[in-house]
């Protein structure tokens, strides 16, 4: 079996589990924000229930309005709040503590190697990246799990990618992911689990990781996991609350396709308006002014994120007329993100620091686009209006490439800015 | 059950935040989110279809978020069902958790032209076009699912259960 399979069958009590069969499943987590979250609740309440399933399972994290922007956002946000201390919830994120969801779960222990994961956000498949199953559901399957405790699956087949070469300076695993959308489409991997393997994939650091597997969703997967190894372990260690399950995939494993990408000739990508499979090089992306950088989100809003951007931006000056918001993902990488003296970096160069949000990464606040303006994000979706006005474009990027495009004020390279 | 209806196409990768966008995302009324039902797809959508009107659309259509949102609107807005050659896979779940009926036809999603009249058998899967009377059938739905959809949904389904011990 692949590990994917491994996973759920043990999640669902029998020995094996073959792609297509319908099986039901305990889920050791299950996730809800404050745009999915309420409607769940609504649903909870009208089913008669009074308790979840277990008080330290059900995760809610206000991250996408909040600090709330609106009264209809402080209406959202407050259900989330009323219910958290009504069940006693374990793991209920005001702000202060809040961070975006899939890099806050994994920071603090909440979610680990081996577990199923249910979220209803569609980048829930972030926490492959530690050897979970992980995937994004609708309100209503949140709402059932927060009953039951057990939520219902297609085991889906795998497709294989191998990962081969060294990569060259200022290629990351954004790169990799945005190459692979690239090549195999936004349905590429429709309704199936991606596994990522092979050197390059081990020789990436965890944050790294979890970009790859956060974007599995943009090629239509249902899932994206990469195998623990001595990298997942140190970063578990000490971290995740419960005991963790190391699994592989066996040398049995079927795969409905591999797919090898060689990284060694790969450059840092650019995925142009309005999908994120619209994918060139850096070097060939001509000349493309912008008005707005946004270096952040459950992509990319990580310590290492921040700090390839400070190494881009130390020292310059963001380009007039262009705003650049940095956005830590959690309040603890933005802690560590002032002690190595990060933060003064992005204030120098004239960079808007914010309190963790998802904030403009969905259009939802903190930098909506005017008609006709242009953005480069380190985020993961740039379709038609996603961060402002229909006739907005949003070009996805590594960090690095967004600070040096925000120092230039065009898609630039990070060579032309730092060594 | 019969649904007809009007087709109005729509193209390849039809996303959420084209059926539902995220400024719109401050509440959960369905009467609500129905006023802005494919809105940056096409901002007339709402006002010029009818009840019981089809959406027609291309390949992987409600790609992106997991917003349950975006088939609430398209349910609320009146649209009787949705015909493409694939879905992608949350808006899929969502779809039969919340009981929007959806159907899997490349064929039907390729010929069918935006104005045609077609009529959908929900129980069969049959679709025809009455305007050019061409018929089809739609990817047959996993046995799970019907009974889901006979139940009336997720949460209907789990209380039945319930209550069946
Ligand atoms: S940062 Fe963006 S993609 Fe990630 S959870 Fe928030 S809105 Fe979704």
């Amino acid at each position: 079996m692949t590990i994917t399979e491994k996973i759920l069958a043990a999640h669902a009590g029998l020995p094996r589990v073959e792609p297509g069969q319908i099986i039901n499943v305990r889920v050791d987590v299950a996730l809800g924000n404050d745009i999915t979250a309420p409607i769940a609740i609504r649903e909870f309440k009208q089913a008669g229930a009074n308790r979840v399933f277990d008080r330290s399972r059900v995760v809610l994290v206000p991250d996408h309005f909040a600090p709330n922007k609106d009264i209809l956002s402080a209406e959202q946000c407050k259900v989330l709040r009323d219910f958290a201390r009504e069940q006693d919830l374990e793991h209920y994120f005001e702000i202060g503590e809040m961070g975006v969801e899939h890099a806050l779960l994994p920071e603090q222990g909440i979610v680990g190697p081996g577990d199923v994961v249910i979220g209803a956000d569609s980048h829930t498949c972030t926490y492959g990246a530690l050897g979970a199953f992980s995937t994004g559901v609708g309100s209503t399957d949140l709402a059932a799990a927060m009953i039951t405790g057990e939520a219902w699956f297609k085991v889906p087949e795998s497709m294989k990618f191998v990962y081969t070469g060294k990569l060259g300076p200022w290629v990351e695993g954004k790169d990799l992911i945005l190459a692979t959308i690239g090549r195999i489409g936004v349905d590429g991997a429709l309704y199936r689990a991606m596994e990522f393997t092979g050197p390059a994939i081990d020789a990436l650091g965890m944050d790294d990781r979890f970009t790859m597997a956060n974007m599995a969703i943009e090629a239509g997967g249902k899932s994206g996991i990469i195998a623990p190894d001595a990298t997942t372990r140190a970063y578990v260690e000490g971290r995740v609350k419960r005991p963790p399950t190391y699994y592989e995939s066996g040398p049995d494993a079927r795969y409905r396709e591999v797919i090898e990408i060689d990284c060694s000739r790969l450059r840092p990508q650019v995925a142009f308006p309005h999908l994120p499979s619209n994918t060139r090089s850096v070097d060939e992306a001509g000349t493309v002014a912008i008005d707005q950088v946004v270096i952040g989100s459950c992509t990319n809003g990580r310590i290492e994120d921040l700090r390839r951007a400070a190494r881009v931006m130390r020292g310059q000056r963001v380009a007039p007329y262009v705003r650049c918001l940095v956005i830590p993902a959690t309040q603890e990488i933005y802690r560590q993100a002032l002690q190595e003296g990060l933060i003064e970096v992005f204030l120098d160069a004239k960079a808007a620091v914010s309190t963790p949000t998802c904030g403009p990464c969905l259009g939802g606040h903190m930098g909506i686009l005017a008609k006709g303006e242009r953005a480069v994000a380190t985020t993961n979706r740039n379709f038609v209006g996603r961060m402002g006005h229909p006739e907005s474009e949003v070009y996805l990027t590594n960090p690095a490439v967004a600070a040096a495009s925000a120092v230039l004020g065009r898609i630039a390279s990070p060579e032309e800015v730092a060594a | 059950m019969k649904l007809t209806g009007k087709a109005w196409k729509f193209g390849a990768d039809v996303d959420t935040d084209a059926i539902i966008p995220a400024r719109r995302l401050n509440t959960s009324d369905p009467a609500e989110l129905a006023k802005y039902c494919m809105e940056d797809a096409d901002p007339d959508f709402v006002r010029k279809m009818k009840a019981g009107d089809l959406i027609v659309a291309g390949k992987n259509f409600g790609c992106g978020s997991s917003r349950e949102h975006a088939p609430i609107a398209i349910k609320a807005a009146g649209v009787s069902c949705v015909i493409a050659p694939s879905f992608a896979r949350i808006f899929y779940r969502n779809a039969f958790n919340m009981g929007l009926p959806i159907f899997e036809c490349a064929e039907a999603a390729a010929d069918i032209r935006e104005g045609d009249e077609v009529t959908v058998d929900a129980g069969t899967g049959v679709i025809r076009n009455a305007t050019t009377g061409a018929e089809y059938r739609a990817a047959p739905i996993p046995p799970f699912m019907q009974e889901l959809i006979a139940d009336g949904g997720l949460m209907a389904h789990l209380a039945k259960k319930a209550r069946a011990g």
